[in-house]
């Protein structure tokens, strides 16, 4: 019956509510409070009539023509999209960018997510004519230098993880994971394989086995150990149990969601290639490793970037990503087109599956997320090898230097050891004071920080995942410490009623879910 | 006369004149929050006992609930799937499922009763 | 190194607190191996030498913007307002994760529900999803979708669907085990009667393309309907979002998910990525609709605010029985369309379509004055088809040394289809100037009459 949790902000049941009458932000007759403008919804604002374009010498007359070559489907009812003069547009969307937290604002720990700094070089390189302004479909003869550029970034890519091709068209780190697993499905079809069994460990992302399960194999879920990571005993049973010739895959995050490098990586990789199974190694982490470690020498067979975590190439409120795959020799065959094809001098990009080559099909229209991939290389040249590898040793660095300070007072779950570019901690130091990692987790919001990643990865009660990453400094880190002790301090002093109110210093307070989740509203019905 | 039977799951079935009645215990409930939706097959569906029989979503989790016998679907809760929230304010009363009629009645024999799920909910803390 | 704020002092500091001797210490602590590095790779450079390196690689590129350009086929070149883009560089836009705190996110959130309103009312549906990857991963995504309503496992295809969207469609179903069938494809026709043919009482959905991807529009009423005897979806598919400013919403035809391409609003060419798939649907469908979705609520103080919602679909809680395995929308070009659509607002969307469509007209009717070239479509929007007296790939080869982009022969997309080899694809935007067009005439003339 019970299932897991999500990166709920929803309080756990029992937990008091806000209190509405304790609001302590006082009304104004404006609505806006200060420097914090009250922002109406578009809908409530625009007009049909309003436009901040324009296109002169038509009139809107001459726009409700209807021309014969429109086959009688000429639109005539009104669509239902209101407009704003630039001026207005401007100040909507501005006051709108005021309400949201960002790394170039603040402190942004959230674990798994890897929110580094985002250098502007990379905004200005995509946004170059010759990169910006070219079609996916013009001659590829006028396209070289595009073409080059995504040779360049493969290169760096299958270097930096010691593999031996890529596939770049994937469009996100869940769209990298299809493909790597594809690439997986169609090996095992060419060798008319029944494999259908993958491994996947209990900490693992929620993507793993959605995809696991998208392409029709059978997920058997493997236990970690009280460390936190997965033996080579426990896969080596879990062949056992399945039976060896069932075995598809392994799929594994390295280091794992708990921030926790697998010590036994290799020996699972030799029991899985014994099997005659793919290991699929799950990269959002490549931050704490890149410029160290090659997955490639770990018998990894296939593992998907995250450009807009580890390359930076930004997180733009929830995407666009980028999710190019690396891949072992025994799956470069069957990536999907297009692929960079280099005769000599001549570079050219396949664009078809065809008898010539074993592509298992297509996974999006054109060549992928090109914008990402120049962002991407601008990052990396940028860094070099020395500065990859100065970058996760700094994450790594900061990671433990929290872990540190604050292991005296909240409990590391899988004992005390050296983490890589991330700390889990859970709640159970908190029990009895009432407070739960959520209103802590809101607390640091007032407190000027974003909250680390809470209740996720599920192996831990009350997870918190604090991820640092290499871009902020000493100082900056202190100032998270020294809060947070502080804040788990008021939590034993008897202070829960101020985490239960918490946040209070935000545009709006905690929102209901709840109601959200019963009676979705999804869209901007004008009221009757 | 009814008796009261309770599965590993969580989930317990009220017998009463030969149909059970079926819903999820109150611990599963407070276990799960807020219950936001809640979808239950058709009348007439056939059930096997640890069958997906309806779905169960709150706002930070989603779930199944698994027949905890076998048996032919007579009725469906319409009012909860209208008011998922009957399931978090009163489980085995207003909140219940559906309806069954036993198709074996051996299956209950592996069902808990009250003072064994019970003491299983105090384990399983 | 300029992005990291480290100095070897503080490092040394912080290593001391932490125990360890060094940072590679620290990671053999942590169990990863040493002395497996990468090597033979360059070291770090300064901004003004990537500055240089990039640049001089995007010269060896021609640029959409100096050629006379007439490329299409899923790809829109469009002006877009300077605003646009100053506006997504906001920092707190650019540099903010997933909306997962909705207190410090309301400007995500608000942007994500006006977008969802805005495409929903464009689309013609009652609902719609805060974006997909793409128009042809949202096109996968909406077959996978039918399958899971209608319970059933074969789709049919419109042969005029783009097919890379095809090739898409294809390879999941392949992958999960899907069937798919095809209609015969109809360079400038809108073969209503093969697709009505294909479908019978296995049939899950039926994915129509409008305008297709030869420039021909469609009345989906009469394919809805057939779909719906038959217990099966209609899927309508626009790669040009730009029409719907002039032609009826595939959901006010009877489409019941109706996916798109969005990058023609807000989003440059960028060589095909990043862009913007829009997905919508009907109510009912709600969870079973992929992606994430942003809804209304209210805060502890009783004010509207937004939120995700419905997140239980989601793979994070779900897992193997996720809707989808997505994870990511294209936020940030979900607002570049929600801030464009807003400048434009509904009068200036339908001049720029009346713009686009005046455009392809006068293009069309100069074309067809040339021997050799005959126009094939009897309706289109900004994108038509026309046969050539000779291979069309050659000649646009030809014409781009000449720094005209003619359009995309057929045989790119269909390397196979020999009955197409002298087919060419042509879209004129607003974006195209007379001068263009007497190019691109000329140009077309003398290679035609070459021998």
């Amino acid at each position: 019956m019970l299932n897991n949790k999500g990166r709920v902000t929803q309080p756990p049941e029992g937990a008091p509510q806000a209190d509405a009458t304790l609001s302590i932000q006082s009304q104004s007759h404006s609505g806006h409070k200060g420097l914090l403008m009250d922002e109406p919804l578009l809908f409530e604002i625009g007009s049909v009539e309003k436009t901040g374009v324009d296109f002169p010498g038509i009139s809107d007359e001459e726009a409700g023509e209807e021309s014969k070559l429109l086959a009688g489907l000429y639109r005539d009812e009104e669509i239902g999209l209101p407009g704003l003069s630039e001026p207005e547009a401007v100040r909507h969307y501005v006051r709108l960018s005021q309400k949201n937290y960002a790394i170039d604002s603040g402190f942004y720990p959230l674990g798994s997510c890897t929110m580094k700094h985002n250098p502007r070089l990379n905004e200005k390189m995509a946004r170059l004519p010759g990169f910006l302004d070219i079609h996916p479909l013009q001659p590829q003869s006028t396209v070289s230098g595009a073409l080059a550029l995504m040779e360049e970034l493969s290169h760096w890519l299958v270097e930096l993880t010691g593999m031996d091709s890529i596939a770049l068209s994937p469009k996100a780190g869940a769209h990298g994971e299809l493909c790597g697993m594809m690439a997986i499905k169609a090996a095992l079809e060419a060798a008319n394989s029944e494999r259908n069994i993958v491994l996947v460990p209990e900490s693992a992302h929620g993507t793993n086995p959605a995809t696991a399960a998208l392409l029709g194999f059978k997920v058997a879920s493997i236990p970690a150990d009280k460390d936190g990571t997965v033996r080579a005993s426990a896969v080596q049973d879990a062949i056992e149990k399945n039976g060896a010739e069932t075995i598809a895959a392994i799929m594994l995050t390295n280091p794992n969601t708990c921030g926790l490098f697998e010590r036994e990586i290799k020996e699972i990789a030799d029991a899985v290639h014994e099997a005659g199974g793919y290991f699929y190694c799950d990269g959002a982490n490549f931050n704490a490793i890149m410029g160290r470690v090659r997955p490639g020498d770990l018998g990894v067979d296939a593992m998907h970037f995250n450009l807009h975590k580890t390359f930076s190439t930004p997180h733009g409120g929830g995407g666009p990503g980028s999710g190019p795959v690396v891949l072992s020799k025994r799956l470069t065959p069957f990536a999907p087109v297009p692929f960079l094809k280099r005769d000599g001098d001549a570079l050219t990009l396949v664009e078809d599956a065809d008898e010539t080559n074993k592509a298992f099909g297509r996974l999006t229209a054109f060549h992928g997320q090109m914008g990402m991939y120049v962002r991407a290389l601008s990052y990396i040249l940028s860094h070099g090898l020395d500065g990859l590898a100065a970058a996760s040793g700094d994450a790594v660095l900061n990671a433990n230097y929290i872990r540190t300070k604050l292991k005296d007072l909240l409990n590391q779950p899988f004992g005390d050891q050296a983490c890589m570019h991330e700390v889990l901690f859970d709640e159970s130091s908190l029990s009895g004071t009432g407070v739960t990692t959520l209103d802590l987790a809101k607390r640091l919001i007032d407190e000027g920080f974003h909250p680390m990643t809470i209740y996720f990865p599920l192996v831990a009660k009350g997870a918190m995942l604090i991820e640092p990453t290499e871009s902020e400094s000493t100082e900056s880190i202190d100032l998270f410490i020294h809060t947070m002790r502080a804040l788990i301090s008021e939590a034993h002093a008897g202070e829960e009623e101020r985490f239960h109110q918490a946040p209070i210093h935000t545009p709006l307070r905690r929102l209901d879910e709840t109601g959200a989740a019963r009676k979705p509203v999804l869209k901007w019905v004008e009221e009757a | 006369m009814s008796k009261t039977y309770y599965s590993n799951s969580h989930e317990y079935v009220r017998v009463e004149d030969g149909v059970a009645t079926v819903g999820i215990t109150s611990f599963a409930q407070s276990q799960l929050g807020d219950i936001v939706f809640v979808e239950i097959p058709e009348t007439g569906t056939a059930l096997n006992k640890g069958d997906e029989a309806a779905v169960v979503e709150s706002v930070k989790a989603a779930s199944e609930l698994y027949a905890p016998l076998s048996g032919e679907l007579t009725a469906a809760n319409d009012a909860l799937v209208a008011n998922p929230a009957l399931a978090n304010e009163d489980p085995e009363g207003e909140g219940w499922f559906f309806k069954l009629s036993i198709k074996d009645e051996g299956d209950l024999a592996e069902l808990m009763d009250q003072s064994q799920y019970e003491a299983f909910v105090k384990e399983s803390e | 190194m300029r992005y990291l704020p480290h100095t070897e002092r503080s490092r040394a500091l912080m290593l001391e607190e932490v125990g360890a001797a060094s940072i590679e210490e620290l990671f053999n602590d942590a169990g990863a191996p040493v002395g497996l590095a990468p090597s033979k790779l360059p070291n770090h450079k300064s901004e003004l030498e990537v500055d240089r390196y990039l640049r001089k690689l995007s010269e060896r590129n021609t640029v959409a913007a100096n050629a006379a350009f007439f490329v299409g086929c899923g790809a829109y070149r469009h002006h877009v307002p300077a605003s646009v883009d100053h506006l997504i560089q906001r920092s707190e836009f650019l540099t903010s994760y997933t909306p997962y705190q909705p207190e410090i996110s309301q400007g995500t959130l608000q942007y994500l529900f006006e977008f969802q309103t805005q495409v929903a009312n464009l689309l013609g549906s009652e609902i719609a999803n805060a974006s997909l990857y793409d128009g042809s991963t949202g096109c996968g995504e909406a077959v996978l979708m039918a399958h899971r309503i209608t319970r059933r496992k074969k789709a049919v295809l419109s042969g005029n669907l783009h097919p890379h969207y095809a090739s898409v469609v294809k390879t999941i179903s392949h992958m999960a085990d899907y069937r798919v069938k095809e209609a015969t494809i109809d360079a400038g026709l809108a073969n209503t009667d093969a697709i009505l043919s294909m479908i019978d009482e296995e049939t899950s959905c039926v994915v129509v393309q409008t305008p297709d991807v030869f420039g021909t529009l469609y009345d989906l009423n009469a394919i809805a309907e057939a779909a719906h005897e038959k217990g099966a979806l209609l899927i309508a598919v626009v790669t040009e979002i730009v029409s719907l400013g002039a032609i009826k919403a595939p959901g006010d035809m009877g489409a019941d998910i109706v996916v798109a391409e969005g990058q023609s609003i807000g989003n440059g060419l960028n060589f095909g990525g990043p862009y913007l798939g829009l997905f919508a649907c009907r109510e009912k469908y709600i969870r079973q609709m992929p992606g994430r979705v942003c809804g209304q609520t209210t805060d502890a103080d009783g004010k509207r605010g937004f939120v995700l919602t419905l997140s239980t679909r989601e793979q994070h809680i779900r897992r193997e029985k996720a809707t989808s395995n997505i994870c990511t929308n294209s936020g940030l070009c979900c607002l570049s369309f929600n801030i464009h659509m807003t400048l434009l607002g509904e009068t200036g969307l339908r001049k720029l379509a009346h713009v686009n469509h005046t455009k392809a007209v006068q293009l069309s009717e100069r074309l067809s004055e040339i021997d050799g070239v005959q126009v094939l479509n009897s309706s289109f929007f900004n994108e038509f088809t026309v046969e050539l007296s000779k291979p069309a790939a050659p000649v646009v080869e030809a014409l781009a040394a000449n720094n005209i982009l003619a359009g995309v022969p057929a045989s790119r997309l269909w390397p196979e289809a020999k009955s197409l080899e002298n087919t060419l694809i042509l879209a004129a935007t607003e974006t195209v100037v007379d001068e263009d067009i007497d190019q691109l005439c000329a140009g077309l003339k003398e290679q035609l009459d070459a021998e």
